[in-house]
């Protein structure tokens, strides 16, 4: 059981259904070969954005990393500047020039996005450094995933992120897997992410990731904490990727022999929309024919911004080199 | 009129500009010791303390990128490394995150005002891992700014540029020049070449202190008659090549004396863009800079690792009398910081 309101668990179960079909969007259009952008589709991991995301206040910081589109969407970001920008549209969020990996939505306190391993954890240390010096509740929040713990820039971010007592919130999407490398190939079974982080003297704990009421509370609860002044925290947050590292197949359909198509069944099993969908139908929150006919809106709208998308024009050859230093105009 | 040595200007415009913007914060290591990078931040800290100077663990590359975090929300960092060789560490955030936020963001993201002081060293064997001077790796990648001040003047006036400026900037300073006094005054542009000396014969371009051991080659070339234009380049990214450019067409010849290696260097660059401009040079170019080794720490190594006014007065004469079979034996010319005895 749990405290939270209707309009919480609506809300929760309404975003992940938005990024799960715009993911779908997104599957279903790449193979036709106009989002020429290499693409880590976050499908399966939804709760986690939803979750911590819905804990953000204006003014917060996100950062995020490359599987960053649930967390750009779960800010406040929309699908069709998110389409555009794969589609590399000027209407896209970063006007055609980042990609997948580079979204930046500032009107929705989402910073930036980076693929390289490490940096959104800096990144959200420097953010949460300024909250700190200006004395506000604001706080900075870090996604990223399991390898990040194998980064040296995570621990010296962490390190000073504890000496500081930085209001920052580190949040871990552990799905097991670097690209295709397992977890028990990348760090050692006689430790533990726990263990680690604890003894940098930052607040650690571990929630099941496909639970979004779960990564909900948990989070809010934490997320009071550090802005009260408490310092530091990380959410460990258990989760799984459906489809591949990058592109919008499943591992089966490549023959990849990394993990089985048994596990991703069993782990689709514990789909975190229809777990948060049966608890609220059978608590009748919403019915099952309220869910179909929500999840047909949303994708009549998604078709239709993924078309106002397309109509949206490619950036001009005259812009290609500006923007490279801010004190120059245009 | 008021004069400063390049590092007493170094901490005027640091405090100068930290009353005026409480948003300025350093980080580095050593910065509250007595010793203060050099007597560069010991009077910020006396002023400003433990809140705004701040005297971070060794972690160079989530330092930069935490500088960078920071200055999304309004935080004007001074990230300062007593060496180049140690923010070799942190080339990741400064060249993954700071020279590209700008553009791959298209300007929709926030702007990354960070600065990066940091100090190329020489001398008294500080050899391979002390004495690097990255200007041209920096360059190579779009979106940073990478100053080089020669003088006191530019030393203070290129930081309070920085200080206000919305890009990420990288300022190499070079220890040798701590100690050599001169004129200061407010703030300088970050980008233009300037002539330190004009002259008609040989154009000399040269970044940090090769400009001042050019212009003690150019003092002894006038004094045989030939009048040697010797060009600060001040900033290397971006890169005034006009003003190269009208120089060479004026003097036909072309000697660029750089403080890093020669391979892949600030004059391959200019070098370049001459042959591009299709100005025909009287004499072969010639370029100056380490040798193309790791700096050795051995004296007598040392001494013919670097250029110096000598080496730089006798390949000018090389180059003016070029063809021509006299060659004169050179003088040992002043050297600039050669008591260089630390502190490190």
């Amino acid at each position: 059981m749990n405290n939270l309101s209707h309009h919480d668990l609506v809300g929760l179960f309404e975003m992940m259904l938005y990024i799960r079909l715009t993911e779908e969007k997104i599957a279903q259009e790449y193979p036709k070969g106009q989002m020429r952008t290499p693409t880590h589709l976050g499908t399966g991991q939804e709760a986690v954005a939803a979750g911590v995301l819905r804990n953000k206040v204006s003014g917060d910081a996100i950062f995020s990393h490359h599987r960053c589109h649930n967390h750009f969407l779960a800010s406040g970001g929309s699908a069709k500047s998110l389409f555009a920008e794969l589609l590399g549209r000027s209407g896209g969020c970063s006007g055609g020039r980042g990609g997948s990996v580079h979204l930046v939505d500032r009107n929705s306190d989402f910073y930036g996005s980076s693929p390289i391993l490490g940096q959104s954890v800096a990144l959200a240390a420097g953010a949460a450094y300024a909250f700190k010096t200006k004395g506000n509740r604001n706080i900075a929040i870090a996604f990223f995933g399991d390898a990040v713990f194998e980064e040296g820039t995570t621990w010296e971010s962490f390190n000073f992120a504890s000496i500081s007592r930085l209001p920052a919130l580190f949040v871990c999407e552990n799905n097991s897997y670097s690209t295709e490398s397992k977890l028990d190939k990348r760090i050692s079974l006689e430790t533990s992410f726990s263990e680690r982080v604890k003894s940098f003297g930052i607040r650690y704990l571990r929630v099941n990731g496909n639970d979004s009421i779960e990564t909900f509370e948990k989070s809010k609860e934490i997320v009071e904490w550090i802005r009260e002044g408490n310092g530091p925290a990380l959410i460990e947050c258990e989760t799984y990727r459906w489809r591949e590292h990058v592109g919008p197949k499943f591992d089966w359909e490549m023959n990849r022999s990394y993990r089985t198509r048994q596990e991703i069944e069993y782990w689709m099993q514990k789909c975190p929309i229809q777990l948060i969908e049966n608890y609220l139908v059978n608590a009748g929150h919403i019915s099952r024919q309220e869910v179909e006919d929500r999840k047909l809106e949303v994708k009549k709208q998604l078709d239709t911004d993924f078309l106002e998308a397309l109509d949206s024009p490619f950036p001009t050859a005259e812009s290609h080199l500006k923007n490279i230093y801010a004190s120059r105009q245009g | 009129m008021r004069i400063l040595s390049y590092a007493e200007a170094i901490s005027e415009a640091t405090v100068e500009a930290m009353k005026i913007d409480s948003s300025i914060h350093l980080f580095g290591i050593g910065l509250d010791y007595s010793s203060g990078v050099f007597g560069t931040t010991t009077e910020a800290n006396s002023f400003f303390g433990p809140s705004r100077v701040i005297d971070t663990p060794a972690m160079e590359n989530a330092l930069t990128g935490i500088a960078a975090g920071a200055s999304l929300c309004g935080i004007r960092p001074v990230v300062i490394h007593a060496r180049n060789d140690f923010m070799f560490l942190a080339l990741d955030q400064m060249l993954n995150v700071l020279s590209k936020w700008h553009y791959m963001f298209d300007g929709r993201a926030s702007n990354m005002p960070v600065v990066i002081r940091s100090i190329i060293g020489r001398g008294w064997g500080q050899g391979a891992t002390h004495s690097q001077s990255i200007q041209s790796v920096l360059a190579h990648f779009p979106g940073l700014r990478v100053v080089m001040p020669a003088s006191a003047r530019d030393a203070k006036g290129m930081l309070l540029s920085a200080l206000n400026s919305p890009d990420p900037v990288v300022i190499l300073e070079h220890r040798n020049l701590y100690e050599v006094k001169g004129e200061v005054g407010q703030a300088t542009p970050l980008e233009g070449a300037s002539i330190a000396k004009k002259g008609k014969d040989l154009t000399i371009v040269a970044s940090s202190v090769c400009v001042q051991e050019s212009l003690i080659a150019a003092d002894q070339a006038s004094e045989l008659g030939i009048n040697i234009e010797v060009i600060d380049i001040r900033s290397i990214q971006p890169l005034d090549i006009e003003t190269i450019l009208n120089s060479v067409r004026k003097t036909k010849r072309l000697m660029v004396v750089d403080t890093s290696w020669t391979n892949f260097g600030l004059g391959s660059e200019i070098g370049a863009s001459v042959l591009e401009s299709g100005i025909a040079l009287l004499s072969p170019l010639v370029r100056l800079g380490q040798a193309n080794s790791p700096a050795p720490v051995s004296k007598p190594l040392e001494d013919i690792h670097y250029p110096n006014a000598t080496k730089i007065f006798s390949v000018a004469k090389q180059s003016i009398s070029y063809k021509s079979s006299e060659i004169e034996t050179v003088d040992n010319l002043p050297k600039i910081a050669d008591d260089f005895l630390g502190p490190y």
